[in-house]
């Protein structure tokens, strides 16, 4: 669903060649202006909140991979972030394992997670595949209430940041933001690599046409499943880099709400574009930011945006500019 | 009297009570059925739309005097002029897109209904009373029965079977199950489908909030009472597919006694058993019980 309108009509211009590393020239400036955002930022602007911007794009952008290249719509990957951000307290707090170590756990547990779900969510598609993703992560949720290590309400609390690889104290704001800066860009380079590799392009053949890339002769079901692991494996680094930077893992990360507004940093920023969800994530983390002294309206505020952006706004921030400058970023 | 060691009045207690949500279920997943099969858009308010039904209950009371025998009249016709509105405004517009833009749209239109409903009445539930004429209960012999309960389970499942005789032996329902086929063909022998979509979407919308009306004396009457319900909705309708009518009724009933008996053997999973119970129809037959690959 993610506008293949847009893929393919640019194909042919001087501006699709790829220059260096699968970007192409619009794509890799844009990522330079990224790059020196991330790094002149956190003199400028206070670093807790870049960092959790950071990590909700990294959400994002794990949730991207599979609604804008696979066309498989998740509605429940709060439950790999959640996990990821449970496993990476617990891991730091009660094994006291390294930070690096501890986000490393929480990603590996979420991908764990995300094979035992993703197995059963392919089976069937479309909405279908949408409703078993969220009921699984429903599910997910309702372990977590019970399981002891979660800590039910209360959550994980005061999770230690920890040394960097046994040395480097994070326990300052700067330390930790570069560690977060740092896992943003390789995962999102990887993520990056992932598109543009032979796979990504099965990957983008199964979302043009399923039935085609079966009649092709490739496994489907097993390149759907591999790019549902790799997603939820990136969604959990997401929750588990968050769960460090707050020191705190709590229900939230696992309702199904967090699900919904994974979806709508995609939808704002732009589904299948390769920087639309990190807009999306800071535009709806900044406005989430403002907007927290109106308590429920929020909630309000992002269904309209939600509806906005379905009926009026498909493309959304960086489709939109994409679309204006005749470039796809 | 015992049953496996459990004492009968615990294992009927919770017997009824999965009925009740069962009830619950089987509307819910029915109104969402009969939305999906003609306008292709699964309905992510249902859950908003079933609250709306409750406090549709709680206001026609409060603020006009309206008891529960009228509002369980006046409440649906309300939420699904309201749901015929929307469906005109804004999920008419994606009929051509991708169905997974009426998920999203739906989905939003929840949280703004949800968020609207909070501001107004706050997090904490609201009392309904059970109308006088169904207070009390019946003893039974071996447990007793709440009149309220019994009288539930009753009217939802005629509603179901009404519901099923109205899709099944009608001629309007003839014209639906033609245009859930095909609807160019039908369009093309002059029935007005358009206008058939918007009146199923406000029929699916009415028998939400008819099951809020129901629901509003048993659980208090909150803004979240439908958001954690529905994503259970969601999960039976993957379990029986939504092919079938009687299908996914048969499906919502059993799958409230099954939560129900999970009660009693065996109360930690109780909240996930549905959940399970999916994964395993997934595992074995993917299409859903009733559905159609």
């Amino acid at each position: 669903m993610a506008a293949p309108a847009a893929a393919g009509a640019f194909e042919g211009i001087d501006a699709e060649r790829e220059v260096i590393w699968g970007f192409t020239r619009p794509q890799i400036i844009t990522f330079g202006l990224m790059l020196a955002f991330i790094l002149v930022a956190p003199f400028f602007l206070y670093p807790v909140f870049l960092m959790k911007v950071l990590c909700f794009a990294l959400f994002a952008c794990a949730f991207n991979l599979l609604i804008g290249y696979v066309g498989l719509l998740s509605f429940g990957h709060a439950a790999y972030f959640g996990m990821g951000g449970y496993l990476a307290g617990h891991a730091a707090k009660v094994w006291g394992a390294t930070p690096e170590v501890s986000i490393l756990i929480g990603g590996l547990v979420a991908g764990i997670l995300g094979w035992l779900i993703g197995m059963l969510a392919i089976r069937r598609q479309g909405i279908y595949f949408a409703m078993i993703t969220l009921a699984m992560a429903q599910m997910v949720y309702f372990f977590c209430v019970q399981a002891p290590f979660t800590n039910g309400e209360d959550g994980i609390q005061a999770i230690p940041r920890g040394n960097f690889l046994g040395t480097v104290s994070l326990s300052a704001d700067m330390s930790m933001y570069w560690l977060v800066a740092g896992v943003f860009i390789a995962a999102f380079l990887f993520i990056h690599r992932v598109i543009n590799s032979p796979f990504g392009q099965v990957m983008k053949a199964i979302r043009e046409n399923e039935p085609r890339a079966i009649s092709l002769g490739y496994r489907v079901d097993d390149y759907k499943l591999m790019a549902f692991i790799i997603s939820a494996a990136i969604s959990g680094v997401a929750g588990g880099t968050k769960s460090i930077v707050f020191g705190i893992a709590t229900l939230t990360d696992v309702f199904w709400s967090m699900s919904g507004e994974v979806v709508l940093m995609s939808l704002v920023g732009g589904l299948g574009t390769l920087f639309g969800p990190v807009a999306g994530a800071a535009i709806i983390i900044t406005m989430q930011n403002y907007l927290a002294e109106f308590g429920a309206w929020v909630t309000v505020i992002q269904g309209v945006i939600f509806v906005l952006c379905v009926l009026a706004f498909r493309r959304g921030v960086i489709g939109e500019i994409g679309r204006l400058l005749k470039v796809r970023l | 009297m015992d049953f496996f060691g459990i004492p009968a009045p615990l294992l009927f207690g919770q017997l009824l009570l999965g009925l009740i949500n069962g009830a619950f279920y089987a509307l819910l997943s029915l109104g969402l059925a009969v939305i999906f099969g003609m306008l292709n858009v699964i309905n992510f308010t249902h859950g908003a739309q079933f609250m709306m039904g409750a406090f549709a209950a709680w206001m026609l009371l409060n603020y006009f005097g309206i008891g529960y025998w009228g509002a369980l009249i006046l409440a649906p016709i309300i939420v699904g002029i309201t749901g015929i509105i929307l469906e005109r405004l804004m999920i008419a517009k994606l009929y051509k897109l991708d169905h997974l833009y009426g998920l999203l749209l739906t989905f939003g239109l929840g949280l703004i209904i949800e968020g609207l409903f909070r501001n107004e009445f706050g997090s904490s539930g609201l009392p309904y009373r059970i109308p006088a004429e169904l207070q009390g209960s019946w003893d039974l012999g071996f447990m007793f029965m709440p009149i309220y309960r019994g009288w539930v389970v009753l009217v939802a499942f005629f509603a179901c079977l009404a519901t099923w005789l109205v899709i099944e032996k009608t001629k309007i329902g003839s014209y639906l199950r033609a245009a859930t086929e095909n609807p160019a063909l039908v369009q093309a022998f002059g029935i007005n489908v358009p206008r058939m979509m918007t009146l199923t979407y406000g029929a699916g919308v009415a028998l939400a909030a008819f099951a809020g009306v129901l629901a509003a004396p048993i659980y208090s009457v909150n803004p979240q009472m439908g958001s954690n319900l529905i994503i259970i909705v969601f999960a039976v309708v993957v379990i029986g597919g939504m092919g079938s009518i009687l299908g996914s009724v048969l499906t919502g009933f059993g799958l409230g006694v099954i939560e129900g008996l999970t009660k009693v053997f065996y109360p930690e999973a109780s909240s996930t058993v549905i959940f399970v119970v999916m994964a395993i129809v997934l595992l074995a037959r993917p299409a859903g019980l009733f559905g159609r690959a």
